[in-house]
């Protein structure tokens, strides 16, 4: 503003308004500006009188200031300034910024922890596992301040009892042992850093091998010969065969405290729960996308079929990124915040089949199958990015186990939820000037 | 919002049930209003000069705790924020999170151009239609306003998108806006240093403006409040990414604390937060560890409360992943997962076309038709009832049967022997193993399609019209 204005000035700017009288303005002593008169106020006067007194008061408020009134204070006090919903800005000035503290509180309303579940069994427990994997245990979402989460989250890497069909990226780490579950189970370990092998029956499949329950028993003990992290079980999906199959599996490693994959609603799980309970395994309590069957089967092997709390995990289904993520996504959410609110038939540790982000297209094709679409990519690093991202959002809606296949997407979910967990330190570099940096 | 049932808007309401915003009833565009399918000025009679008073009061309660920012003009401008609520499974996640890609102004001319066009034109068709990115955001390296300003340019001859000016020197900023006032760019950044000078241009220019403050939201929020009072609550909040270990962990505490601050109530922090997984390039030198590293950290801010985000990685195995996972959070979570069961005709089939079934999830349904239709291939697809589930999980969970396979086509009033002259049904590879049953139920010939349908067209060409047994 290059303009000086006195407080005497002000008639003389309603004298420059070239107006005849100031109908409706009054001004009172001790500048107390009245304007009465519902319309009777010219609206250019009126905006012409309202500027004019907007810059007196600016002015005034810079003298106010330099004799060392705190203006911004009294500014901020007064009703109506600052207010939300301003539409057009009108300019405040401030010679210092307001001074505010941040806070938030914690969640109240997260009383129930999160069932803990101990997988393997050592030799001091009647097993022969060098360690063992805890799940579970959390007072909050998972990596959230309101609560410390006690366990890291773990990966158990999936070994097949035959060659199957895989996708390109992922198949070339396997070749080698592809007919060797033993060997296979030892290259994860040894090589991938996998926590733990799930080894699956598939070829107990009446539809694909028939392989008998008692040969599919032996390749369980070899497996478990081969290396000594926890094992999970998992049959062929057959809901006629799965409970033979996983009987005679569970007999086999008794005492190892396997998971056995999986029970559900559509076979015989009191036969798996059994076969848990008499062998001291642990159950994985599998449904398709709904919370209500989540609970229901729950309820069932924890009443019906008397399994232990501490034995009981849940595979609610995992869809692949593109193709149902956010169902799982929001399933997992869901029932891990009904469990910490305080719903029982819920409150256990959660795994997800992430493999299955390999069916999705994006992970495997060369390229997209349609002529509309931009590059996707070299399907290399495409495939095992699909599988990073699918357990990723999963790993904070809740998950705790990850049975994953690529070897590069095991070391880079390890990586992202320990950072999360707060066990990675950082590397140093300073952000604050990421505008100019050279990348 | 203020309110979370439907009378308490109704309260609000002309209450004469007179249909203009075509519900019934008022009680009815108060659900709405609730679930924020329908905006408060779709009821034309409150607009009225006697309801004034309620229309404003309505008006309050029912803005979205957290603030709505728009930035850009014209068909591609971008809203950001709005959100109500913690969980997308309360209600649903409002305005996704803005993708920003960067160009900077001493890169050469033609890769600048070039970049900033594959910004603008990267797509992904997916549901229906297409996955893009939304923004450009132009960083000064230059420390040169000119160049800056040639740079801002250069974008805005190139691309309609919406523009972030990037640098902390208020001089620089000033000439971007220059060039850019006419287009609501956003001004990133504001800081504890330059923070008059930038709420000046703001202020003046009339456009949004990012407030960054690393890992200190008291200083967040005292550049917010100062904000407020200067006159404008366009801000986005910057509270740094920090892109690895501890601090990474501490970026994510920031945001979960910002957004439930303003969820809970706090309107002095409930605006839009930004990301800025491109910091991931600062620890890592290759361009496939740093495009991972970016990918996973621009991830975890989708499904965590970052409204926009300014990243570097144009590699597609990069976009595509973003893109999806946007659409996964933001994906509104009240909508059908299935499609109507019954038989659905592609193109203009005849009595030689093949007869495909897959499921009625969706997604499934959706990929399987846009596959045939975008290679022409004329036939009929029957989606099966499955609850809603996808082919794999389905046959796994006994939703997919050979019995519902039947009872589907027949459903439809569909004779295989006398609707076609190959009497045979393709099976998606997936549900292979139901081919002996279902030759067993309907005595068509059971064909086994590839397991994923982008692969029909080569299928189709080796196995249809199927070979004589
Ligand atoms: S337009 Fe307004 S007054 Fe008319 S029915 Fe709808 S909500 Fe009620």
């Amino acid at each position: 503003m290059t303009k000086k204005t006195k407080l005497t000035d002000i008639a003389s700017l309603f004298k420059d308004l070239n107006i005849e009288s100031l109908d409706g303005v009054t001004i009172e002593g001790d500048i107390e500006l009245n304007i009465t008169g519902g319309g009777g106020l010219n609206p250019a006067l009126a905006y012409a009188l309202g500027q004019e007194i907007s810059h007196i008061s600016l002015h005034m408020a810079n003298i106010g200031r330099i004799l060392g009134y705190p203006v911004d204070q009294l500014f901020s006090q007064a009703p109506g300034m600052g207010v939300a919903g301003v539409t057009t800005p009108t300019k405040t000035t401030m010679q210092e910024l307001l001074a505010a503290k941040f806070e938030v509180s914690p969640i109240k309303n997260w009383t129930n922890p999160i069932q803990e579940v101990t997988l393997g069994a050592t030799s001091a427990d009647g097993g022969s596992r060098k360690s063992t994997v805890t799940l579970g245990g959390e007072n909050a979402l998972p990596y959230y301040f309101d609560a410390e989460m006690p366990h890291r989250n773990y990966i158990t890497m999936d070994v097949f009892d035959m060659p199957i069909g895989m996708a390109k990226a992922v198949k070339s780490n396997y070749e080698d042992v592809i007919n060797d579950p033993a060997e296979w189970a030892k290259k994860v370990v040894r090589d991938f850093n996998a926590d733990m092998v799930t080894i699956h029956l598939i070829s107990t499949d009446p539809l694909i091998k028939d392989t008998s329950a008692r040969d599919a028993a032996k390749v369980v003990e070899d497996v478990l010969q081969a290396v000594d992290v926890p094992i999970v079980i998992g049959g062929s999906g057959n809901p006629q065969k799965d409970p033979e199959v996983l009987e005679k599996a569970a007999e086999a490693a008794s005492g190892e405290r396997v998971l056995l994959a999986s029970a559900s609603l559509n076979l015989d799980y009191e036969r798996i729960a059994k076969a848990a309970v008499d062998n001291g395994h642990v159950v994985l309590s599998w449904t398709q996308l709904e919370i209500n069957a989540q609970k229901e089967l729950n309820r069932k092997l924890m009443k019906q079929c008397n399994v232990p709390r501490d034995s009981i995990i849940m595979d609610p289904t995992t869809a692949a990124l593109g193709y149902g993520l956010d169902y799982a996504y929001t399933n997992m959410e869901r029932i891990r915040l009904a469990g910490l609110m305080g719903d029982d038939e819920l409150t256990f540790p959660m795994s997800s089949g992430t493999t299955n982000a390999w069916g999705a297209r994006e992970a495997w094709m060369v390229s997209s199958p349609l002529p509309q679409d931009s590059e996707w990519g070299a399907r290399e690093y495409r495939g095992p990015i699909w599988e990073i991202i699918t357990g990723l959002a999963l790993s904070l809606a809740g998950n705790d186990l990850f049975m994953m296949m690529h070897p590069t997407s095991v070391q880079v979910i390890k990586e992202i939820t320990q950072t999360l967990y707060g066990s990675i330190e950082s590397k140093t570099v300073d952000i604050s000037n990421w505008i100019g940096a050279e990348v | 919002m203020k309110i979370n049932s439907p009378l308490e808007a109704y309260k609000y309401l002309p209450a004469t049930n007179c249909g203009e915003c075509g519900e019934q009833t008022c009680m009815a565009f108060a659900a709405h209003l609730i679930d924020r399918s329908k905006k408060l000025t779709e009821c034309k009679p409150i607009l009225e000069e006697k309801f004034a008073k309620k229309f404003k009061e309505l008006q309050t309660l029912l803005a979205p705790e957290i603030r709505e920012v728009e930035i850009g003009v014209g068909e591609r401008a971008v809203k950001i924020g709005g959100d109500d609520v913690l969980y997308r499974h309360r209600l649903t996640f409002f305005n996704q999170t803005a993708l920003a890609y960067d160009v900077w102004d001493t890169m050469p001319e033609n890769e600048f151009v070039e970049r900033v066009k594959k910004i603008d034109d990267f797509k992904k068709f997916y549901v229906g239609s297409f996955l893009t990115l939304n923004m450009v955001a132009v960083r000064c390296v230059s420390k040169d306003p000119k160049k800056f300003a040639n740079a801002v340019k250069k974008v805005i001859e190139n691309t309609d998108m919406p523009l972030i000016l990037c640098s902390f020197d208020p001089a620089v900023l000033k000439a971007g806006l220059e060039v850019a006032k006419d287009k609501n760019p956003l001004l990133y950044a504001a800081n504890k240093d330059n923070w008059q000078q930038v709420a000046d241009l703001a202020i003046e220019y009339n456009v949004p403006v990012t407030l960054f403050s690393p890992d200190d939201l008291d200083t967040l929020k005292s550049l917010a409040v100062t904000f407020a009072k200067m006159g404008t609550e366009k801000l986005v909040l910057d509270p740094g990414t920090f892109p690895t270990g501890k601090d990474l962990k501490k970026t994510f505490t920031n945001f979960l604390k910002i957004r439930r601050a303003g969820i809970e109530g706090d309107k002095d922090i409930a605006y839009p937060i930004m990301a800025v997984p491109l910091t991931a390039w600062m620890t890592q030198d290759d361009v496939v560890s740093a495009s991972y590293w970016e990918t996973v950290v621009a991830s975890i801010f989708t499904i965590k409360y970052g409204d926009v985000m300014i990243m570097h990685s144009l590699e597609g195995y990069a976009l595509l992943p973003q893109l999806h996972i946007r659409d996964t959070i933001y994906t509104d979570p009240r909508k059908p997962v299935s499609v109507q069961p019954g038989m659905n005709k592609i193109g203009t089939p005849d009595k030689d076309s093949p007869v495909l079934v897959t499921t009625n999830f969706a997604l499934t349904y959706y990929t399987v038709e846009s596959d045939l239709a975008s290679s022409k291939i004329n036939c009929y697809l029957w989606a099966i009832d499955t609850d809603g589930l996808g082919v794999e999980a389905a046959v796994a969970g006994g939703q997919l049967t050979a019995a519902k396979i039947k009872k589907g086509i027949e459903d439809s009033g569909f004779d295989l022997k006398k609707d076609t002259t190959h009497n045979s049904i393709v099976l998606p590879g997936l549900a292979a193993r139901l081919q002996g049953d279902l030759e067993d139920e309907t005595g068509a010939r059971i064909l086994i399609g590839p397991a994923d349908s982008g692969r029909l067209p080569g299928w189709m060409e080796k196995n249809w019209p199927p070979k004589p047994k």
